[in-house]
């Protein structure tokens, strides 16, 4: 396993991160240097990382892991590649969102909360991301993919594949 | 057309930018504030000009900034309420995505009317690609000397910074937001102390919604006096409405506060009208929190009288046969949607989103869920829906937030308009898995209300 440790560059963004706050306030940096961690080493967030962090701010590993366990952005377990979030709130449900979950569920052979063989997929479902005049729709990355069809959805997998190859 | 003052110039081109927001008059409000207005000046302005929060509590702004404590020698801060996370709302990501420069001025204007130096963005976590739109905007607006050190040589310095949350619907809720902030978990805390007095750090801090800070630019260019020309009674100037679900044109729109519910769901210059040709079956108007109403109680009040896009109007009727505007989050169903399931949908998360201090919530949710899902997948019984009553009569009102009371909120509604297409659930639970309940009777005109007795 690779050595839980940010290079210069983000070392530096980290700085530039606690630098935003008052003096002695470096804690508020916690879920910005989470997210930070989490893109940098692999998408998730081992205890190792969760460790790594707590030694940059400072802080106790609990306080680390009170937090990354509270909020639902942070994986706790390893994703695949590329990881669909799918909204299945109220809005998205009335514009046919559970036809689409189920439509990727047979497209990628997987069921929520599961990651193809590959370890190229996850499916996970999510609460409301803000997209409702737009849906149904998910969070693919760092972007909204919105108006979802199945043949969106078959694009959005060979785009993935091709990316990945 | 109705008047815009907040997205008037959202559709030219190059708006995102400094250059072309200032070309088109873009901080002429913030020099005026801080040249020859002061801050007390702005305070009252915004306090004459009516501004009500937009998140969706509708508290009047001005009075909110006033209660800021001023102890000597201690810092203030403004943080920005971007965690939009209600379902059906989606409005301040368009207003940060194409006009980022209005919410910047905004902050400026309100930063210096409470005399903070450091106002804080907290936006929601999954809107990931918006910072970097907020921190150019902020950066071009550092050069211009629009903020930094002594702003326009008044002396005034002010510092933006954008934090992201992390996926957690109860940041939205101003003192979880302010703990997330800390680096905490999202757990509101018991007030008082209100932030006014602790908030942030300990200090002095006002919290407000991203369009409700925006609004305050058009207050001051046009003056308190003439904001309220806009809109109703109570109800001043304009408000963003998002509108999802069944609609021929879901979006982002800016109304003034005077045109009828009927107008904004069917008029081509707004939603125009329920797709498919479909008919109008139940509306949750302002967001997932706010009662939903069928179609009936929507269009006109019990009275029988009109119903407005105002805070008042639609509320008219209390929670009995009204509801709220809330945050603006206007999602439509039409004839083929099922209330069980989307309450169901809405029960689900709440229960996600719970923060799990008050038990009545944490375990409350749960239960709804349970048993919205037994009525929904027929496996219900008739004592399930007084058992659905009685849960979220006991939430309500005995949570440290309000987080409880917008759980509770839904799944009463539903079952107070809505009783019959819950009692053929548990009637027919063949057909509920396989058809919906329909429009049945909720379209139908109401009964003239009763003479006033004599």
């Amino acid at each position: 396993m690779a050595v839980v440790q940010f290079s210069e560059e983000k070392l530096n963004k980290v700085k530039e991160i606690i630098a935003r706050y008052p003096e002695g306030k470096q804690k508020s940096a916690l879920i910005p240097v989470l997210h930070l961690a989490q893109e940098e080493f692999g998408g998730w967030l081992s205890a190792e990382t969760m460790d790594y962090v707590a030694g940059i701010l400072q802080i106790t590993p609990i306080e680390v892991y009170e937090v990354a366990t509270f909020y639902s952005m942070f994986n706790l377990k390893p994703v695949g590649k590329y990881l669909f979030e799918v909204c299945q709130t109220g809005p998205c449900m009335v514009s046919g969102s559970d036809q689409i979950i189920d439509y990727i569920k047979n497209k990628l052979g997987i069921g929520v909360g599961e990651t193809t063989p590959d370890g190229m997929f996850t499916l996970k479902t999510v609460e409301c991301l803000g997209a409702c005049g737009y849906a149904p729709m998910m969070q693919l990355g760092k972007h909204f993919r919105e108006h979802l069809t199945p043949a969106k959805v078959d694009e959005i997998i060979a785009e993935c594949r091709a990316k990945a190859n | 057309m109705g008047r815009k003052l907040l997205l008037d110039k959202a559709h030219i081109e190059g708006i995102r930018y400094y250059d072309t927001y200032r070309a088109n008059g873009g901080y002429a409000a913030a020099e005026k504030a801080l040249k020859s207005m002061g801050a007390e000046a702005v305070v009252e302005e915004v306090k004459k000009s009516g501004l009500r929060g937009r998140g969706g509590a509708g508290f009047p702004t001005g009075l909110k900034w006033s209660f800021i404590a001023k102890p000597e020698g201690v810092p203030r801060y403004l943080v920005c309420n971007a965690d939009e996370s209600e379902p059906g709302t989606f409005k301040d990501r368009y207003l940060m995505e194409f006009i980022p420069h209005l919410l910047v001025e905004g902050l400026l204007i309100s930063s210096f009317a409470l005399g903070a130096n450091r106002a804080y963005i907290y936006i929601r976590g999954e809107y990931a690609w918006i910072p970097d739109i907020l921190e150019q905007a902020i950066a071009e607006a550092k050069n211009k000397g629009w903020l930094g050190k002594n702003i326009l040589g008044t002396g005034y310095d002010l510092e933006i910074f954008v934090q992201r949350g992390a996926g957690a619907y109860i940041c939205g809720e101003e003192t979880a937001l302010l703990e997330s902030l800390e680096g905490k978990r999202g757990n509101p805390r018991i007030k008082p102390p209100f932030p006014a007095v602790k908030g942030l750090w300990g200090c002095p801090t006002v919290v407000n919604n991203v369009e409700t800070i925006a609004a305050v630019v058009p207050i001051i260019n046009i003056g308190g006096d003439e904001y309220i020309k806009f809109g109703i009674g109570k109800s001043t100037g304009t408000k963003l409405i998002s509108a999802c679900g069944n609609i021929n044109k879901p979006g982002v729109y800016e109304i003034e506060m005077n045109i009828s519910v009927e107008e904004f769901i069917y008029s081509d210059e707004y939603c125009g009208g329920i797709k498919g040709g479909k008919r109008l079956k139940a509306c949750i108007p302002g967001g997932s929190s706010v009662p939903v109403l069928p179609a009936n109680l929507l269009l006109k009040t019990a009275k029988g009288e009109t119903r407005m896009m105002t805070y008042e109007s639609l509320n008219d009727g209390g929670f009995a046969t009204g509801s709220m505007l809330g945050s603006g989050g206007f999602i439509v169903m039409d004839e083929d949607q099922c209330i069980v399931r989307n309450t169901l949908t809405f029960a689900r998360f709440y229960h996600h989103e719970s923060c799990g201090q008050c038990s009545p919530c944490r375990e409350g949710t749960g239960w709804m869920k349970k048993v919205l899902h037994n009525i929904e997948y027929g496996k219900g019984k008739m004592s399930d829906i007084d058992l659905l009553w009685d849960i979220q009569r006991k939430i309500e009102g005995n949570t440290i937030c309000p987080l409880g009371d917008a759980a509770a909120w839904p799944v009463a509604a539903a079952i107070r308009h809505f009783r019959d297409e819950f009692e053929w659930h548990v009637k027919h639970p063949d057909e509920a898995l396989t058809r919906n309940f329909g429009l049945a009777h909720y379209a139908d005109p109401l009964p003239a209300p009763a003479p006033a007795a004599v």
